[in-house]
């Protein structure tokens, strides 16, 4: 295929791609500021032409509305248990990381590659078989139903990623890098913090933007682990399917959740193609 | 400050890196590590910078264990094989990172990087990134960084290796300079190139296969190979080594190679021994002894050829360019003043009485690289 015919093909191929991505979130837009005789009376998408808009599902779910369920209470939970569960993990994480790359560990006929992929296995059980260990133990520490509780099994989730995603950064990180900073006056601690640490911030950043992921978005965990007292974004979610949904209050909230993530999509993205190791070792 | 090793042996997973080794190396010398590659050069340099830990024997510094002394406080320059930087850093902060570990005031370390950026030519780069330099440059500033801290021991791990040929003849020179006016530190070396050695004019010392084979003055190790292992790793082409048989004042290379023993070996008896010539002692003559070209490279101004006298393979290196095709046959004559003798141990019994010119052999290494 010659270079114009591809990037015709590029275009409308990626064209096409975008739409499938987009076309949800300008339909989850457009009900959000329906009634409910906007959602019933067939499939309009404009504003003020197809169907006269309303704040009613904003209203209702930013909890100034008459009816619904204020989801800013459970978006603050989300935030505090993701972003503590996900900072958490990514420094506990990093730290397992350098060790699993640069030190050889040996217990009986366990080596590196076996700590790592206990590391990983914890993502490879279904979440189920967790659910009841996890339960007993809340249960027992008496964290059930608390954002603190919800932290600690989020660690237990999110680690892996972390350690998973940093091992292999490390990994492509030279040697002789940690060696020059030991020789020119770092301590092994110094040597991660100062030298490792800095040249591994696009691992950080994907690192972090995975823990982010899938610690704001889970619902199992979220759902099974609280009850009254404390309630996560995926779960208040949920709750508002009732009999009659509220799908214009529904597409607000669904919204709400997902700007979060975008926003910090966006504001990493420069740090993602960045070669910044070339020049290390030529 | 001195460094003595004693009978230092290093075995990783059964393969043997280090074997019996033993020097002492003192103060304000420079030092070159000659070997092959895996001879254990690299083993021996990381030891010495604590980057590696010994199985057994003794390590010290002015009487001290070196071996329990971490890395980062060995006060130790490096540079190694690749171009080592950090990436995060410019280069301006990658010269003063040592500096910076050490607590200096921001004047002394402004002052000290402009000095050795001046002497490296790097002056101009500072501002800049390692990644957006040449491999030389890197290489540079990989340089400036290991002599502007106030190291005791200065290691070069085969620094030039992958530099292209300019580059390395241009650093090769610039090394020669500072190394030798670097009288206040002690600097080690290492190369797999004799021709390096040799004109960067130091103490060479010679490894193979984990071992030390012999220690000297560059002139010394090229005319007086303690063994056929030196007389083979410091030359390039590496030292024909031929075992013949000494009868009535002949030599008996095989039946139909034999030769009058020259003047300088009068008083070898009648026995079995290796004798040893250079390529480049080895001449095409026309009526002299029949060979067969086996292979034949070009290599500058100079050919090799690999040619077979019976049963005996040889290297030549002539002068020019020759052409010649696979089996088509020539014929060579020996420099006999210039053989070598060694004993069936492989050492040195007879060294030639007048060395064909070291400079001259510098030089026509010098074209081979």
């Amino acid at each position: 295929m010659n270079s114009s015919g591809y990037k015709i093909f590029k275009f409308v191929f990626l064209a096409f791609w975008a739409s499938f991505v987009v076309a949800p979130f300008l339909w989850a837009l457009t009900t959000s500021f329906k009634t409910i005789n906007g959602v019933t009376s067939g499939a309009t998408y404009i504003p003020w032409v197809d169907y006269e808009p309303s704040l009613d599902g904003w209203r209702n779910v930013l909890g100034t509305g008459s009816q619904g369920i204020n989801v800013i209470e459970p978006f603050i939970s989300s935030a505090y248990v993701t972003i503590g569960a996900s900072a958490l993990s990514l420094v506990l994480g990093t730290f397992v990381a350098y060790g699993l790359s640069r030190f050889k560990y040996r217990a009986g006929f366990i080596r590196n590659g076996d700590i790592t992929f206990f590391f990983i296995s914890q993502r490879i059980m279904p979440p189920v078989v967790l659910s009841i260990p996890f339960f007993l133990m809340l249960q027992q520490l008496g964290l059930l139903d608390s954002i603190f509780g919800l932290i600690l099994v989020y660690i237990a989730l999110l680690m892996p990623i972390a350690v998973w995603v940093m091992v292999d950064f490390f990994n492509n990180i030279p040697k002789e890098i940690d060696e020059m900073a030991m020789l020119d006056g770092c301590s092994p601690l110094q040597t991660f913090l100062r030298v490792i640490l800095p040249n591994a911030k696009p691992g950080l950043v994907v690192a972090g933007l995975f823990c982010v992921i899938f610690g704001w978005n889970d619902f199992f965990f979220a759902f099974t682990l609280t009850f009254t007292e404390t309630q996560l974004l995926p779960v208040a979610i949920v709750s508002l399917n009732s009999s009659a949904t509220p799908w214009w209050s529904l597409s607000a909230s669904a919204l709400i959740s997902i700007a979060p993530l975008i926003f910090v999509a966006v504001l990493v993205e420069k740090y993602l193609d960045r070669g910044n190791l070339a020049g290390a070792v030529k | 400050m001195s460094i003595v090793a004693e009978n230092i042996n290093l075995t990783v997973d059964g393969e043997t890196y280090l074997r019996n080794v033993s020097f002492e190396l003192p103060n304000e010398d420079f030092f070159i590590i000659v070997g092959r590659t895996k001879a254990g050069k690299t083993t021996l340099l990381r030891l010495l910078a604590g980057l590696e830990e010994i199985d057994s024997g003794s390590l010290t510094l002015d009487g001290d264990d070196l071996t329990k002394m971490p890395p980062w406080e060995r006060k130790v320059g490096m540079v190694y094989q690749q171009f080592i930087n950090y990436p995060h850093l410019n280069n301006f902060e990658n010269i003063a990172f040592p500096l910076r570990r050490a607590g200096l005031p921001e004047d002394k370390i402004a002052e000290a990087v402009n000095k050795v950026a001046a002497v490296l030519g790097v002056e101009e780069f500072l501002e800049k990134l390692p990644s957006e330099l040449s491999g030389g440059q890197q290489q540079r500033i990989a340089l400036a960084r290991a002599l502007v801290k106030d190291s005791k021991l200065l290691i070069l791990d085969e620094p030039l290796v992958n530099l292209d040929y300019k580059l390395r003849e241009q650093l090769r020179e610039e090394f020669k300079n500072i190394f030798n006016d670097q009288r206040e530190r002690l600097v080690i070396y290492s190369t797999t190139e004799p021709a390096e050695a040799m004109e960067l004019n130091g103490t060479v010392i010679v490894m193979h296969e984990g071992e030390i084979i012999q220690i000297g003055a560059a002139e010394e190790v090229y005319n007086r190979p303690a063994n056929t292992r030196v007389a083979e790793v410091f030359n390039d082409p590496p030292m024909n080594l031929v075992r013949g048989v000494v009868e009535g004042n002949r030599i008996h290379l095989n039946q139909d190679v034999i030769m009058a023993l020259p003047a300088h070996l009068q008083n070898l008896a009648a026995g079995r021994y290796t004798f040893g010539i250079r390529a480049a002692d080895i001449n095409l003559k026309p009526d002299a002894y029949a060979a067969e070209v086996q292979l034949g490279e070009i290599n500058g101004s100079e050919t090799i050829l690999h040619i077979k006298l019976g049963d005996i393979s040889l290297v030549t290196e002539q002068e020019g360019v020759h052409q010649y095709d696979l089996g088509a046959s020539a014929s060579v004559d020996f420099d006999l003043n210039q053989l070598y003798v060694f004993d069936n141990n492989g050492d040195l019994l007879f060294s030639p009485a007048t060395n064909s010119s070291f400079e001259k052999a510098m030089q026509d290494q010098e074209k081979d690289n």
